[in-house]
């Protein structure tokens, strides 16, 4: 299955993608974790920008949206939303509105 | 005729300034890295069209940045720096123990003599050597593991490795500092670590002489002279005449001996910079004017230069690794502001004209004489 992920424009300049989404191709179960695998996989540059090397955990400022749904909190193991998974909606990595200098 | 190249990194991108060997005329290139902060940026002595620069965000965490034609183009290099073994604990800023997590690469301190090899000086403290050109990275565990590491506390900007130090004159010694541990030796190459701080004194600390615990702010040493050491302390202007065995005061007939940078001239080992800055409340320079001290005798006697300079209504700081000297026969001397300018001598001090005036708050400024 080709799933969608949408990226903030600071992470698609670092792993040079010019268009607004990226795909990867997963077998189900469809779960953040596995899109980020293959994101990271796909895109190796991506790798610790997500998630922290070290703790494996989603970085405090990065959100994950899903049909309109935040999924931040959820296990990272929960399969997602099925729109996700056939690919008709994607899944949103979102650097958070989070004030800073 | 010579020319120089001058690495600015800022809080909103990297900038690049080039001008011939008169530095009067200026091309400014960037933002590289637009809207990540840039801690710091450096050229390999080896081979100046070799550089790396550290890049971070709050949002999207570390990554290094290397250049092979002397900052037009750049490639994300490997960007994972984790500590060796399990981390521990250092102190938190109320005394308790906090575990030791990877923030970002204050200091990037490129090898004298090996353009891919490099170390990284971290928050929180710890020092990273890559000899892959930043392919990998990997931490001289020996520097938080030699006993101390768990009485280190964080400065009021984090807990970061900001000075590294390599001797010319030896290439197992290396000298770096920590806010707040204060400055380390080694001289076996990274293995084996020793606080060198004997006659600093921090009127925060419980024990004001403790060996380590000091907000050391920067280090400088002259490479002809690697024995000798000038620091500028949270408080207090340093010197050490014995490799940081021990160390003395030489703040002397400053207006205030807060400041973060200490830099020394290049062709003159007991020539030395600073920038009182008032104090630790107050991060700017005293009366609202801007004025770089010089000292010709090794310290303790102080001239303020500020020809040039604002003398007005100047409440910018001026931060650690944000001061450096070319090599040129007449030395050049450089610094950048938080309020984004960046000033340039050269006549070593005497006069002193703006670069750049309107760039984001500047954390770094490094310099590469090229022929």
């Amino acid at each position: 299955m080709t799933i969608r992920g949408a990226l903030p424009a600071h992470l698609r300049n670092l792993a040079k993608v010019s268009s607004g989404e990226v795909s990867v191709t997963l077998d189900a179960p469809i779960t953040i974790r596995r899109v980020i695998d293959a994101l990271e996989a796909q895109y190796p540059k991506l790798g610790g920008t997500v998630r922290d090397y070290t703790t494996g955990e989603r970085r405090p400022f990065i959100r994950f949206f899903a049909c309109e749904e935040d999924w931040s909190h959820e296990s990272v193991d929960t399969p997602l939303p099925e729109k996700v998974a056939d690919g008709r909606e994607p899944l949103l990595i979102i650097g958070a509105i989070a004030g800073g200098m | 005729m010579s020319k120089v190249r001058v690495l600015v990194g800022t809080r909103k991108g990297a900038f690049v300034l080039e001008a011939d060997g008169k530095r009067k005329n200026w091309e400014v290139n960037g933002p590289f890295f637009g809207g990540w902060e840039l801690y710091h940026l450096k050229g390999s002595p080896a081979d100046p069209n070799r550089i790396y620069a550290s890049q971070s965000s709050g949002w999207f965490g570390q990554q290094i940045q290397r250049s092979n034609d002397g900052g037009k183009t750049w490639e994300a290099v490997n960007n994972k720096f984790v500590y060796d073994g399990v981390p521990g604990t250092h102190q938190w800023y109320d005394g308790t123990p906090h575990p030791w997590e990877f923030k970002r690469v204050w200091h990037l301190e490129p090898s004298l003599t090996d353009p891919d090899t490099l170390y990284a000086g971290v928050e929180d403290a710890a020092l990273f050597k890559s000899t892959d050109g930043g392919q990998s990275w990997n931490e001289l565990a020996g520097l938080r593991g030699h006993g101390s590491g768990p009485h280190w506390s964080p400065g009021a900007g984090g807990m970061g490795l900001h000075t590294i130090i390599l001797d010319p004159s030896d290439p197992n010694r290396i000298y770096i500092a920590i806010s707040a541990a204060g400055t380390f030796r080694t001289d076996d190459g990274g293995v084996t670590w020793k606080p060198v701080n004997r006659g600093l004194v921090s009127e925060f600390l419980p024990d004001k002489t403790a060996e380590v615990g000091h907000c050391v702010h920067h280090v400088a040493m002259h490479p002809a002279r690697p024995g000798v050491l000038f620091m500028q302390k949270h408080w207090d202007v340093m010197r050490s005449d014995d490799a940081g065995e021990n160390w003395r005061e030489v703040s002397g007939n400053l207006p205030t001996d807060f400041g973060f940078v200490i830099d020394v001239h290049a062709h003159e080992p007991e020539t030395l910079y600073v920038v009182p800055i008032k104090s630790d409340g107050e991060h700017y320079p005293p009366d609202g004017k801007l004025r770089v001290y010089r000292s010709r005798t090794g310290g303790n006697e102080w001239e303020p230069l500020a020809n040039g300079l604002p003398q007005a209504d100047c409440y910018v700081n001026v931060l650690r690794d944000a001061m450096s000297v070319d090599q040129l026969d007449e030395c050049g001397v450089y610094f950048g502001t938080t309020g984004g300018q960046v000033y340039c001598s050269s006549d070593a001090g005497d006069t002193w004209e703006p670069i750049v005036r309107d760039l984001p708050a500047v954390l770094s400024v490094e310099v590469q004489t090229l022929p």
